[in-house]
């Protein structure tokens, strides 16, 4: 086992964002966690990298206290969240970005990782000289990914990297994302598109307000009823897709399905 | 590559750049042998203000903690000199490591505590430190500070068998400091400690999690930062050869704060200028004097309307679209 949450609770004052979670990553699989807003999937993947103190419980990974240890060893030693929102940093350039990724590591590394990333996304070596806040969404994603292959993860950690996205994009982002693990990076991935995210995942967790109500292998969740209601849009989805179909065969279907 | 005949590309890259520095030197250089007395003096200021600005410019330009004390840790300086000279006969100017030591060690012991707060709050705490030092030095703790009236007597500092007594021996001492920080300081802002510092500024979180050590750096921040007032406290130690409290107000911070914002967050030649225009404005104006206070504040809220980022921000060679150059 890579990574091993056994039990974890994280409380924001009187709030308690997480209550006994436990989940777990092996080998090189992506592992999602789904959930809706204020779930606590964002406070799971601070807790896993430091930024957070948790209240209870242990995270190891590869035998190692991870809850004992300060973020900055954390990323050091591979763990790499990549954060909600990209946050990539604005006004350095894209270069400089992804220097930032290899912090500490040996120059010649930096440079080898950095044509990686570049044979990534090719769009960001044409902009590397670029300022990292007038590139598009999209692009900001890919740098914040790309960033955080720098280090050459052993575990990657991934927060909605789907979040504000238009279809096109989050399709190519989640071809990274698959092509990443390919690589043998083992994926801890939250997002809140549930579909996607059981698309390409091996394992899925699901986060009801802080605690884990499901878990299993990504395709029984994805024909769970339960989450088919929850989570895949249920009834309103079936009749949306029913609407395509006959869209396609070329009836005029109403409008609400 | 040819070794023979390799010239030096930085002359013909930027010959702007070094003319103007060139300039800037030989202007510091000659201005005390063809000014008045009176204005080599303000010149000394000038080259003192620097020196506190670029040490402030660390803590709040590099790493953008708020520091609304820093006239503390000047204070610290300049008392570890007065007292040590005056009691122990140390000469002043052996004291000048000492002082950045003192001022140092103190910022570390003050700021370990307190590094973890962010944004106005720590600015709050940098307030009460401020304010504390000044308090305890009034109070005069075991007879040491001399209370209100400071310490008087300090000896006169001695370079190499020259005695420094004049304004221009003065000027020249604190422009050599300045000259030597601004380098150092230049070097470091190219090092991975000044990309870190300004990692953490753009984000601190994002920068602790791609594994920049943010407790320690801001720490190295402070304590650089106050060693260099330290420097500055010694320098004005000897010159007025007396402390007191009264030199080391709020008001003082906030003009060193005033120094860094007006040349530019993380500017060294913008801190000096900044630093050169704290000083002059109010020099100039003097024939208004009741009104001189007014004109500066209007050409402060001036430049933060017309110029946001400073008089003299970083440059940063960066692009805006694919294909055109452009430097912010």
């Amino acid at each position: 086992m890579l990574l091993k949450v056994d039990n974890v609770s994280v409380s924001y004052g009187a709030v308690e964002a997480l209550k006994a979670v436990s989940l777990a990553v092996s080998g090189a699989e992506i592992v999602a966690v789904l959930g809706a807003n204020g779930a606590g999937k964002t406070t799971l993947l601070k807790a896993i990298s430091g930024l957070v103190p948790i209240k209870s419980g242990s995270i190891l990974y590869d035998g190692q206290k991870l809850h004992e240890l300060p973020a900055h060893v954390i990323a050091r030693l591979g763990v790499v969240h990549i954060p909600e929102g990209r946050k990539v940093f604005a006004t350095l350039t894209v270069e400089e970005n992804l220097n930032l990724g290899g912090y500490g590591c040996a120059k010649e590394e930096v440079q080898k990782a950095k044509a990686r990333v570049f044979q990534l996304f090719p769009v960001l070596k044409e902009r590397r000289r670029q300022l990292a806040g007038t590139l598009s969404g999209g692009e900001q994603q890919m740098l914040a990914i790309g960033r955080g292959l720098m280090r050459s993860p052993k575990l990657m950690l991934l927060d909605e990297p789907s979040l504000g996205l238009a279809p096109l994009l989050v399709d190519q982002v989640f071809a990274t994302i698959l092509q990443i693990n390919k690589d043998g990076v083992p994926i801890l991935l939250v997002e809140q598109n549930a579909r996607k995210a059981l698309s390409i995942a091996n394992q899925a967790y699901i986060l009801e307000v802080g605690r884990i109500v499901l878990a299993g292998a990504a395709r029984e969740l994805a024909a769970d009823e339960r989450v088919r209601q929850a989570y895949l849009g249920g009834v309103t989805y079936e009749r949306r897709l029913r609407a395509k179909e006959s869209r396609a065969t070329g009836n005029t279907p109403d409008p609400r399905g | 590559m040819r070794l023979l005949g390799k010239r030096p590309t930085w002359l013909y890259k930027q010959p702007v750049r070094w003319a103007f520095l060139a300039a800037t030197i030989a202007l510091l250089l000659s201005f005390p042998f063809w000014a008045s007395r009176y204005w080599i003096d303000v010149g000394f200021y000038v080259g003192l203000y620097a020196l506190l600005g670029l040490g402030l410019n660390v803590i709040l330009g590099e790493v953008g903690l708020f520091n609304l004390g820093h006239a503390a840790f000047w204070a610290l300086g300049a008392y570890t000199t007065a007292i040590l000279n005056v009691r122990l006969g140390i000469p002043t100017l052996a004291l000048l490591p000492l002082s950045a030591l003192v001022a140092g060690g103190c910022a570390w012991l003050i700021s370990s505590p307190i590094i973890h707060l962010r944004g106005d709050y720590l600015c709050i705490v940098t307030i009460a430190l401020g304010e504390i030092v000044r308090l305890v030095l009034i109070n005069n703790p075991a007879g040491l500070t001399g209370g209100p009236n400071g310490v008087i007597g300090i000896a006169r500092p001695v370079f190499l068998g020259h005695v420094i007594r004049t304004p221009l021996d003065f000027y020249f001492l604190v422009w050599a400091m300045v000259a030597l920080c601004a380098f150092a300081l230049r070097q470091l802002q190219r090092s991975r400690i000044g990309r870190a510092w300004n990692y953490i500024r753009e984000d601190e979180i994002a920068a602790e999690a791609m594994g920049v050590d943010v407790r320690s750096l801001k720490l190295l921040a402070f304590v650089l930062g106050a060693a260099l007032a330290g420097l500055a406290g010694n320098i004005f130690a000897a010159k007025m050869r007396m402390v007191s409290p009264d030199s080391f107000t709020f008001m003082e911070s906030c003009l060193m704060f005033c120094i860094v914002l007006l040349g530019g967050m993380g500017s060294i030649p913008g801190t000096i200028l900044g630093a050169a225009l704290v000083v002059l404005f109010p020099e100039i104006f003097r024939p208004v004097a009741q009104y001189r206070l007014l004109f500066f504040g209007l050409a402060l809220a001036a430049t933060m309307y017309f110029r946001p980022g400073g008089l003299w921000p970083r440059r940063r060679a960066v692009e805006f679209t694919a294909g055109r150059a452009a430097r912010p």
